[in-house]
Protein backbone atom coordinates (compact mmCIF):
# COMPACT_ATOMS: atom_id res chain seq x y z
CA UNK A 1 0.00 0.00 0.00
CA UNK A 2 1.18 3.28 -1.03
CA UNK A 3 0.24 6.95 -0.26
CA UNK A 4 0.83 10.62 -1.10
CA UNK A 5 -0.61 13.36 -0.45
CA UNK A 6 -1.06 16.75 2.11
CA UNK A 7 -3.63 15.28 4.62
CA UNK A 8 -1.37 14.41 8.00
CA UNK A 9 -0.31 10.51 8.09
CA UNK A 10 -2.54 8.52 10.33
CA UNK A 11 0.14 6.17 11.57
CA UNK A 12 -2.59 4.12 14.01
CA UNK A 13 -5.26 3.74 11.07
CA UNK A 14 -2.25 2.76 8.86
CA UNK A 15 -1.09 0.38 11.10
CA UNK A 16 -4.90 -1.28 11.66
CA UNK A 17 -5.37 -1.55 8.10
CA UNK A 18 -2.22 -3.88 8.17
CA UNK A 19 -3.60 -6.26 10.93
CA UNK A 20 -4.15 -9.90 10.36
CA UNK A 21 -3.75 -12.65 12.75
CA UNK A 22 -0.90 -14.56 10.74
CA UNK A 23 1.18 -11.12 12.20
CA UNK A 24 3.99 -12.02 14.76
CA UNK A 25 5.63 -8.34 13.76
CA UNK A 26 4.66 -5.09 13.20
CA UNK A 27 7.13 -2.59 12.65
CA UNK A 28 6.68 0.94 12.05
CA UNK A 29 8.96 4.22 10.50
CA UNK A 30 7.94 7.69 11.72
CA UNK A 31 10.07 10.45 10.32
CA UNK A 32 9.29 14.00 11.41
CA UNK A 33 9.95 17.21 11.06
CA UNK A 34 12.91 18.17 13.58
CA UNK A 35 13.45 21.37 14.80
CA UNK A 36 17.15 22.56 13.38
CA UNK A 37 19.33 21.24 10.47
CA UNK A 38 22.93 21.87 10.19
CA UNK A 39 23.02 24.16 13.49
CA UNK A 40 19.91 26.05 12.06
CA UNK A 41 16.92 26.15 13.88
CA UNK A 42 14.03 25.10 11.39
CA UNK A 43 10.67 26.84 11.42
CA UNK A 44 8.99 24.59 9.34
CA UNK A 45 9.32 22.30 6.35
CA UNK A 46 7.79 22.18 2.29
CA UNK A 47 7.95 19.12 0.39
CA UNK A 48 7.44 18.81 -3.19
CA UNK A 49 6.99 15.59 -5.22
CA UNK A 50 7.01 14.52 -9.20
CA UNK A 51 3.99 12.71 -8.12
CA UNK A 52 3.81 10.40 -10.99
CA UNK A 53 7.06 9.27 -10.78
CA UNK A 54 7.34 9.32 -7.03
CA UNK A 55 3.92 6.66 -6.72
CA UNK A 56 5.72 4.75 -9.29
CA UNK A 57 9.06 4.26 -7.58
CA UNK A 58 6.91 4.07 -3.73
CA UNK A 59 5.66 0.96 -5.71
CA UNK A 60 8.56 -0.33 -7.00
CA UNK A 61 9.77 -0.38 -3.62
CA UNK A 62 7.53 -1.99 -2.01
CA UNK A 63 7.75 -4.80 -4.77
CA UNK A 64 11.17 -4.78 -4.18
CA UNK A 65 10.75 -5.22 -0.02
CA UNK A 66 8.13 -8.22 -0.89
CA UNK A 67 10.21 -9.67 -2.79
CA UNK A 68 13.59 -9.36 -0.67
CA UNK A 69 12.22 -10.23 2.50
CA UNK A 70 9.64 -12.43 3.96
CA UNK A 71 7.35 -10.15 5.22
CA UNK A 72 3.35 -10.35 4.74
CA UNK A 73 2.75 -6.94 4.10
CA UNK A 74 3.99 -3.19 4.03
CA UNK A 75 2.64 0.37 3.89
CA UNK A 76 4.03 3.37 2.45
CA UNK A 77 3.37 7.31 3.07
CA UNK A 78 4.62 10.25 2.38
CA UNK A 79 3.02 13.46 3.27
CA UNK A 80 3.39 16.84 0.79
CA UNK A 81 2.88 20.28 1.23
CA UNK A 82 4.01 22.71 4.57
CA UNK A 83 4.35 20.59 7.22
CA UNK A 84 5.08 22.08 11.21
CA UNK A 85 7.63 20.49 13.21
CA UNK A 86 7.17 17.43 14.70
CA UNK A 87 4.79 16.42 12.30
CA UNK A 88 4.98 13.05 10.09
CA UNK A 89 6.19 13.51 6.95
CA UNK A 90 7.18 9.78 5.85
CA UNK A 91 5.97 6.76 7.53
CA UNK A 92 6.47 2.68 7.07
CA UNK A 93 4.89 0.02 8.17
CA UNK A 94 5.64 -3.20 8.11
CA UNK A 95 3.78 -6.89 9.15
CA UNK A 96 4.99 -10.09 9.28
CA UNK A 97 5.66 -13.27 10.55
CA UNK A 98 8.95 -12.75 12.60
CA UNK A 99 10.43 -10.00 13.43
CA UNK A 100 13.98 -9.92 11.97
CA UNK A 101 12.29 -9.48 8.20
CA UNK A 102 9.83 -6.89 9.16
CA UNK A 103 13.16 -4.78 10.77
CA UNK A 104 15.22 -5.21 7.79
CA UNK A 105 12.31 -4.50 5.35
CA UNK A 106 11.25 -1.55 7.60
CA UNK A 107 15.20 -0.09 6.92
CA UNK A 108 15.80 -1.06 3.30
CA UNK A 109 12.10 0.75 2.45
CA UNK A 110 13.34 4.48 4.01
CA UNK A 111 16.88 4.15 2.91
CA UNK A 112 15.93 3.35 -0.73
CA UNK A 113 12.73 6.02 -0.27
CA UNK A 114 15.58 8.92 0.52
CA UNK A 115 17.76 7.20 -1.93
CA UNK A 116 15.31 7.14 -5.27
CA UNK A 117 11.86 8.60 -4.67
CA UNK A 118 11.39 12.34 -6.36
CA UNK A 119 10.54 14.31 -3.86
CA UNK A 120 12.36 16.91 -2.71
CA UNK A 121 11.92 19.04 0.99
CA UNK A 122 12.75 22.86 1.55
CA UNK A 123 13.74 24.44 5.01
CA UNK A 124 12.25 27.31 6.67
CA UNK A 125 14.59 29.40 8.65
CA UNK A 126 14.18 32.08 10.16
CA UNK A 127 16.20 34.17 8.01
CA UNK A 128 16.22 32.37 4.46
CA UNK A 129 15.10 29.09 3.16
CA UNK A 130 16.49 26.68 0.86
CA UNK A 131 15.83 23.81 -1.14
CA UNK A 132 17.72 20.41 0.31
CA UNK A 133 19.20 19.01 -2.25
CA UNK A 134 20.53 15.01 -1.93
CA UNK A 135 19.49 12.64 0.96
CA UNK A 136 21.34 13.29 5.07
CA UNK A 137 20.22 10.18 7.04
CA UNK B 1 8.13 17.18 -32.32
CA UNK B 2 6.68 18.38 -29.07
CA UNK B 3 7.71 17.28 -25.49
CA UNK B 4 6.92 18.39 -22.11
CA UNK B 5 9.39 19.29 -19.83
CA UNK B 6 9.04 19.53 -15.95
CA UNK B 7 11.24 21.26 -13.19
CA UNK B 8 11.19 20.87 -9.61
CA UNK B 9 12.45 22.45 -6.33
CA UNK B 10 15.20 25.01 -7.13
CA UNK B 11 15.18 24.51 -10.93
CA UNK B 12 11.70 25.50 -11.03
CA UNK B 13 12.77 28.69 -9.13
CA UNK B 14 15.78 29.05 -11.84
CA UNK B 15 13.41 28.49 -14.71
CA UNK B 16 10.60 30.58 -12.95
CA UNK B 17 8.22 27.74 -14.14
CA UNK B 18 6.99 24.03 -13.10
CA UNK B 19 6.45 22.88 -17.11
CA UNK B 20 7.29 23.93 -20.86
CA UNK B 21 6.10 22.46 -23.66
CA UNK B 22 8.68 21.99 -26.32
CA UNK B 23 8.58 22.19 -29.91
CA UNK B 24 10.97 21.42 -32.80
CA UNK B 25 11.51 19.51 -35.63
CA UNK B 26 13.99 17.27 -33.58
CA UNK B 27 15.32 16.69 -30.01
CA UNK B 28 18.40 14.11 -30.17
CA UNK B 29 18.51 13.06 -26.46
CA UNK B 30 17.68 14.52 -23.10
CA UNK B 31 21.11 16.36 -22.62
CA UNK B 32 20.20 18.21 -25.60
CA UNK B 33 17.34 19.41 -23.75
CA UNK B 34 18.75 20.61 -20.71
CA UNK B 35 21.53 22.18 -22.54
CA UNK B 36 19.06 24.30 -24.08
CA UNK B 37 17.84 25.72 -20.48
CA UNK B 38 21.16 26.17 -19.50
CA UNK B 39 21.74 28.33 -21.95
CA UNK B 40 18.46 30.15 -21.29
CA UNK B 41 19.23 29.95 -17.82
CA UNK B 42 23.02 29.99 -16.59
CA UNK B 43 22.54 29.17 -13.08
CA UNK B 44 21.22 25.46 -14.03
CA UNK B 45 24.76 25.38 -14.79
CA UNK B 46 25.72 25.19 -10.75
CA UNK B 47 23.88 21.53 -11.44
CA UNK B 48 26.15 20.36 -14.28
CA UNK B 49 27.28 17.24 -12.27
CA UNK B 50 24.43 16.55 -9.74
CA UNK B 51 21.06 17.03 -12.63
CA UNK B 52 18.71 14.49 -12.38
CA UNK B 53 16.70 14.02 -15.27
CA UNK B 54 13.64 11.05 -16.41
CA UNK B 55 11.85 10.50 -19.27
CA UNK B 56 7.91 9.52 -18.92
CA UNK B 57 8.18 8.63 -15.25
CA UNK B 58 11.80 6.50 -15.38
CA UNK B 59 15.32 7.95 -14.56
CA UNK B 60 17.32 8.83 -17.73
CA UNK B 61 20.52 9.62 -19.10
CA UNK B 62 21.98 12.74 -21.08
CA UNK B 63 22.12 10.11 -24.02
CA UNK B 64 18.67 8.96 -23.13
CA UNK B 65 16.62 9.33 -26.48
CA UNK B 66 13.99 11.72 -26.67
CA UNK B 67 10.49 10.62 -28.32
CA UNK B 68 7.44 12.77 -29.85
CA UNK B 69 5.18 13.23 -26.68
CA UNK B 70 7.44 12.25 -24.06
CA UNK B 71 7.45 13.86 -20.60
CA UNK B 72 11.15 14.54 -19.22
CA UNK B 73 12.00 16.33 -16.32
CA UNK B 74 14.99 17.54 -14.73
CA UNK B 75 15.69 17.88 -11.01
CA UNK B 76 18.48 18.12 -8.11
CA UNK B 77 18.81 15.28 -5.96
CA UNK B 78 16.00 14.16 -4.13
CA UNK B 79 15.38 14.66 -0.49
CA UNK B 80 12.32 13.38 1.03
CA UNK B 81 11.19 11.23 3.74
Amino acid sequence: MIHLGKDPIDIAALRRRLDSPEDGAAVIFEGMVRNNSHGRKVLRLEYQAYEAMALRKMAEIETLARRGFAIRDIAIAHRLGVLELSECSVAIVVTSAHRPAAFEACRFAIDTLKKIVPIWKKEFYEDGEVWIEGSHS
Amino acid sequence: MSIRVLFFASFADIVGKREAVLSAPAFPDVGSVFAGFKTQFPRLAEYRTSVLCSVNSEFARPDTPIRDGDEIAFFPPVSGG
